[in-house]
């Protein structure tokens, strides 16, 4: 299997606003894939489609080998244990404090025990950079970036094989977010990962990013690597990669 | 001395001398690691046949972190039973397994902070007096806020006070109606099988009048309003308080208690004597269609035996709890909203504890305006 995602003559509308008219593309395995686009050109929505969050009213979508138009609820759950999600607010239980956040898919998905359970989480802690000692507080005691952080920790608890992010390095200093960068290299290359992206930080475009769509006037006006879509005569394109050496 | 063949998953560890060979092939992750494990843990419950653990990982097709972390804690525990092991993987697996070796955190899991029964008891205490305090403040505050509108009456907001009528007692107009009607039926129809076997039937008016205008009316319409309307209130607020909008009003010189407060618990005061005038309507309506149906009492003489039996004074007894019900419900459902902290759950918690409280205000209230009353002689 070479593509994880493929998206086929997708469209989508609200009532009568269509956001997205016969949209294609395809994210292949292992690479790091970026969704770009104006403010309100369906990043966020075509991502929701992705995760099964939302319905799509024509066309045909492929994640993972799974047909999402015909996908049952026994497969669906298959699936769902495959994929990590990392929303733009972190989205963690607030009644469960960081390590029970962490763990909770461990708990209900395997029977491993508590030990290795705390091993696990550890180690997840470790590598998103977070402080071990957060594990006892909850969501609401802990910063913006740290929930972020906690969020990866645990779209990443299940080793899933395809990582969606949804503006990883937004509300981050600059030093978290580029740390954030490494991260997501350091793990795309050690765990064999597939991860689809929005973001509109452009460092983190340049030092991430294998390729990229561009999502435009409810098309992608653009795909592939970024020199390829630098090139393309589109004025969000123009105005976004202005002032950067191509 | 151990075979295991699954689906996705084959182990064979074989004693070879002094060594332990251990042969993993197929899928060694997330999914598979915790049968591993309790292999792993029959392997290490015999004494220790050698010395060394020979790992063959390099047919593995999948292989993640918690695999790893598996192979690194039995590694662990081997060495504290003085053996080693030796790992053959594939560069990539090897690599992560290595990198475990090289880690600067200490893992471990979280001390369970449940209290014991006195200690927590004790925690209640303790909060019940904090959030006790915190009201006497939000009381304060609130008269403060109250003297500001008094001394400047161009700064009440009679936009937000409207619109606070609106929505928390007009648009309740209509569950109050039905659950009052329901009220005079029902209490209508259970006194008139008791006074027909008298043959009081026409004092159905004098208990259903006294009872209700008194005591029932506005007590009904009070555990409604409480339950609709103040647990809105604690919501909303709450809600605003997660989101910073309390705090963006703040840092804009608009004042929560006048601009959200003052105008909600204003509304509340107002409305309620109207709710409870029409409460005791609508269950006076009740009682009269039972009294029609079940005991033959004409609303015509219905209405002329009200007028002869029933006094004034249980009415505006009746309406004069409305304001003081309808702060107590508007001051708590508010308390409620500003005690909600910053995160989801305690709007659940505060909504809850502020619709309890309320019910349980208005009736020690009520109670107390019952010895009032009574030892007024009215
Ligand atoms: N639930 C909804 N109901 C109606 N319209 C919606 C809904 N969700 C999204 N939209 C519309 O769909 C369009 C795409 O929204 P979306 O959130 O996907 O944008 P986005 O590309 O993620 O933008 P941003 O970069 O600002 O996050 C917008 O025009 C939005 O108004
Ligand atoms: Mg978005």
């Amino acid at each position: 299997m070479s593509r994880v995602i493929e998206a086929d003559n997708i469209v989508t509308r609200f009532g009568k606003h269509v956001v997205h008219q016969n949209l294609n593309l395809h994210v292949n395995r292992g690479e790091i894939y970026g969704l770009l686009g104006p403010s309100g050109c369906g990043k966020t929505t075509l991502m929701k489609e992705m995760v099964l969050l939302q319905k799509y009213q024509g066309g045909s979508m492929k994640v993972l080998g799974y047909d999402l138009n015909t996908i049952g609820h026994q497969k669906a759950q298959e699936l769902r244990q495959q994929w990590g999600v990392l929303f733009q607010f972190g989205a963690l239980y607030s009644s469960l404090n960081i390590y029970d956040n962490i763990a909770v898919s461990l708990r209900e998905y395997t029977t491993i025990s508590e030990t290795l359970i705390a091993e696990i989480v550890s180690y997840k802690i470790d590598i998103v950079g977070l402080q071990q000692s957060v594990k006892e507080q909850y969501p609401s005691e802990i910063s913006g970036g740290m929930k972020k952080k906690a969020g990866l920790a645990r779209a990443l608890v299940m080793d899933p094989k395809l990582l969606f992010l949804d503006e990883p390095t937004s509300g981050l200093d600059p030093i978290s977010a580029r740390e954030f960068d490494a991260l997501i290299l350091r793990l795309r290359t050690r765990f064999d990962l597939s991860i689809v992206m929005v973001t509109h930080d452009l460092d983190s475009i340049e030092a991430t990013l294998d390729r990229v769509a561009i999502l435009d006037e409810k098309k992608v006006v653009a795909e592939g690597d970024l020199a390829t879509v630098k090139a393309t005569d589109n004025r969000f394109v123009k105005s976004f990669f202005k002032g950067r050496p191509s | 001395m151990l075979s295991f063949n699954g689906n996705s998953l084959s182990l064979h560890a074989k004693v070879q001398g002094d060594t332990v060979v251990i042969t993993v092939r197929g899928d060694m992750n997330v999914k598979s690691v915790a049968l591993i494990e309790s292999l792993l843990a029959e392997l290490l419950s015999h004494p220790l046949p050698s010395k060394v653990f020979v790992w063959h990982l390099e047919t593995l097709t999948r292989f993640d972190s918690a695999a790893a972390l598996l192979l690194y804690t039995f590694d662990m525990k081997a060495r504290s039973l003085g053996a080693t092991c030796k790992f053959h993987a594939q560069t990539n697996h090897q690599h992560i397994l290595d990198a475990l070796y090289h880690r600067d955190y200490q893992s471990g899991g979280v001390t369970d902070d449940r209290l014991g029964m006195i200690a927590s008891v004790g925690k209640m205490t303790i909060q019940k007096y904090h959030s006790f305090k915190d009201f006497l403040a939000f009381v304060g505050e609130l008269f403060a806020a109250l003297t500001i509108y008094l001394l400047n009456p161009k700064s009440i907001r009679f936009k937000e006070i409207y619109h606070a009528i609106e929505e928390s007692s007009i648009n309740a107009l209509g569950i109050i109606a039905l659950t009052t009607f329901l009220i005079g039926v029902v209490l209508a129809y259970q006194s008139s099988v008791q006074l027909k076997m008298y043959g009081a039937n026409i004092f159905i008016v004098d208990m259903l009048g006294i009872s209700v205008l008194r005591e029932l009316a506005p007590l009904i319409a009070a555990i409604v309003i409480a339950g609709r309307s103040g647990s809105a209130f604690a919501a909303q607020i709450g809600v605003m308080k997660i989101t910073e909008e309390l705090d963006a009003m703040k840092t804009m010189g608009f004042d929560p208690y006048l601009f959200l407060v003052l105008p909600r618990i204003i509304a509340l005061m107002i409305m309620m004597p109207l709710i409870i005038f029409f409460a005791d309507v609508m269950a006076m309506l009740g009682g009269m269609v039972v009294a029609s149906i079940e005991l033959g009492i004409s609303a015509q003489l219905f209405l002329d035996r009200f007028n002869e039996a029933v006094a004034m004074k249980h009415f505006f007894i009746g309406i004069s709890k409305g304001p003081f019900f309808g702060f107590i419900i508007a001051a708590i459902g508010i308390f409620r909203g500003l005690m909600v902290e910053n995160d989801t759950r305690s709007i659940g918690i505060n909504t809850t504890k502020s619709v309890v409280e309320a019910i349980f205000m208005v009736i020690i209230c009520d109670a107390v305006f019952s010895i009032i009353y009574t030892n007024m002689g009215i």
